[in-house]
């Protein structure tokens, strides 16, 4: 118990970072899969084949490895981030956002964003064929069918599997350890090696604050299908 | 295709419109793919002698035996005991006790809302640092095995409650127990609806390996390291390396769709409730 407590400071230090990881990596692999999905679904052969590529390749490859590639190959030719330097000090700690935070970005959103392409055409899909055929018997060109009829309705039912992707990018933070940020995982592995005795407490503290921050975006995902909902 | 209803078929002008697009996208790609080109051949990553190394029998069979292998077998191992806990938590939650449902629904919701790093972390310093070589291995084993436990304890449920109830009904009524019924009546239909969501877990799980790296476990992703180390070729060999995966999984989603087709049709997939979800249905 007393490591728990003892180390507050680092434990919510390493919770912020996860945090930030999660909400920079989530912004970003939302208007990246937005885009892919675009392509995904629209009129021109060569644009579909691409985003479908990517999302292939992408989704089949371990995120640890595209994460490793930006850590270790990436500075090799020339693709770093070191012009990525912010210190955010707080009252219990520095919040160190450098190379290996940017790269870690990087990675998940790249990674995330074939996930979120996936839900995203899965709420296409759902959406009633009559829609969009109304859509363009009143002249609307593919722009207008998509963006006035088809996405608002496709988000909605998007919802459900987009808030899945967005705990698996919440969880997946953690693999960021191997490229030693310094976020949950990593504080929970030196608390493990430096207090061995407290281990259960640990995992209980840790474990605990993620169901927390899960339920947490579920019930989010929640409110929002609540308020979005329309009758049918 | 699905898709070709949101689009009218595209006049003269549009056709000449989506040429220019694709020309443009066309020429992106090259770019990218120029620029890419570029940078390694500028890093000397080209040189002969740094794709020698995945040419040399020693070491493709270093990739396959200490690499693939390995990773093969905690895959295995990880959805062997998932399916064991799955089908234990599964039949749990849909139990007519209180006493059963609860608990079983209370594992499941925690195990899917921890990270499978975190449990793998936690072995390995109750187990895996006494236990030299093989004590990773098994704390990647157990991680994969609890938490792929837990997401399959909901395909067995889903899939259970997928067997029309007219099935579970006529069971009854012809005067069998529960345990009858879903033993003899619902499981060995539901098994079959299942086994594409199974196999795809399957694909998450060898994807989950790799994690074993922070632990350091054996693995594709771990045999890297040492091939860089020393011929210095970072950029070949995980291009190699998530080749190696990108194939595997390709071949296994090719077997869940096989089947898919074979005994369940396309349209119906298993539908699965997210983490958070309280659903306690009973059949």
């Amino acid at each position: 118990m007393d490591a728990v407590l003892d180390n507050y400071e680092m434990i919510g230090i390493a919770f912020a970072t996860t945090i930030l990881l999660f909400v920079f990596a989530g912004i970003g692999s939302l208007l990246l899969g937005g885009l892919l999905v675009t392509l995904r679904v629209g009129p021109v052969a060569v644009m579909r084949r691409t985003a479908a590529t990517y999302v292939i390749l992408v989704r089949n490859t371990p995120l640890l490895l595209i994460l490793l590639f930006f850590s270790i190959a990436g500075p090799k030719i020339g693709i770093n981030f070191q012009f990525v330097d912010i210190v955010i000090s707080t009252g219990w700690g520095d919040i160190r956002m450098t190379n290996a935070f940017a790269g870690a970005v990087v990675g998940l959103t790249l990674y995330t964003a074939s996930f979120v392409c996936e839900a995203l055409r899965s709420g296409v899909n759902a959406v009633p064929l009559g829609q969009a055929e109304a859509a363009r018997a009143i002249g609307l060109p593919f722009g207008g069918v998509m963006s006035n009829v088809v996405l608002p309705q496709a988000i909605r039912a998007a919802l459900p599997p987009l808030a899945s992707t967005m705990i698996a990018l919440l969880k997946n933070t953690t693999v960021a350890i191997s490229v030693l940020v310094l976020e949950a995982a990593y504080a929970l592995k030196q608390l493990l090696d430096d207090n061995p005795g407290d281990r259960w407490w640990l995992l209980a503290a840790f474990a605990g604050i993620f169901v927390v921050l899960v339920e947490v975006v579920s019930f989010f995902s929640n409110r929002l299908e609540r308020r979005w909902r329309i009758a049918r | 295709m699905s898709q070709s209803v949101l689009f009218d078929a595209p006049g003269p002008r549009t056709i000449r419109r989506h040429r220019v697009y694709t020309v443009l996208t066309l020429a992106a790609i090259a770019g990218a793919a120029a620029f890419a080109v570029y940078k390694l051949a500028e890093a000397d990553q080209f040189a002969a002698e740094k794709w020698e190394v995945f040419t040399t029998p020693d070491y493709i069979e270093f990739i396959l035996v200490d690499g693939l292998l390995e990773t093969l077998k905690m895959a295995a191992g990880g959805i062997a005991g998932a399916l064991v806990l799955g089908l234990v938590l599964g039949i749990g939650k849909l139990s007519d006790h209180r006493i059963v449902r609860v608990p079983c629904w209370a594992v499941v919701e925690l195990f899917r809302a921890i990270p499978v790093l975190i449990l793998m972390i936690f072995f390995f310093s109750v187990y895996g640092i006494y236990h030299g070589d093989t004590g990773s291995f098994w704390c990647v084993v157990w991680a994969l095995s609890l938490y792929n436990g837990a997401v399959l304890a909901e395909v067995f449920r889903a899939g259970m409650l997928a067997v029309p109830t007219g099935q579970a009904e006529a069971a009854y009524a012809v005067g069998m127990r529960k345990s009858q019924v879903v033993s003899i009546v619902l499981l060995p239909q539901a098994v079959k609806i299942m086994i594409p969501a199974i196999i795809s877990q399957f694909v998450v799980t060898l994807k989950d390996t790799s994690l074993g790296y922070a632990i350091a476990a054996p693995g594709l992703t771990a045999v890297a390291r040492p091939i860089y180390l020393e011929f210095q070729n970072h950029v070949p060999v995980y291009i190699v390396i998530a080749a190696i995966y990108i194939a595997v999984n390709l071949i296994l989603t090719a077997i869940a769709m096989f089947l898919q087709k074979r005994f369940v049709g396309e349209k119906k997939v298993l539908e699965v409730s997210m983490v958070g979800q309280a659903d306690q249905t009973t059949v």
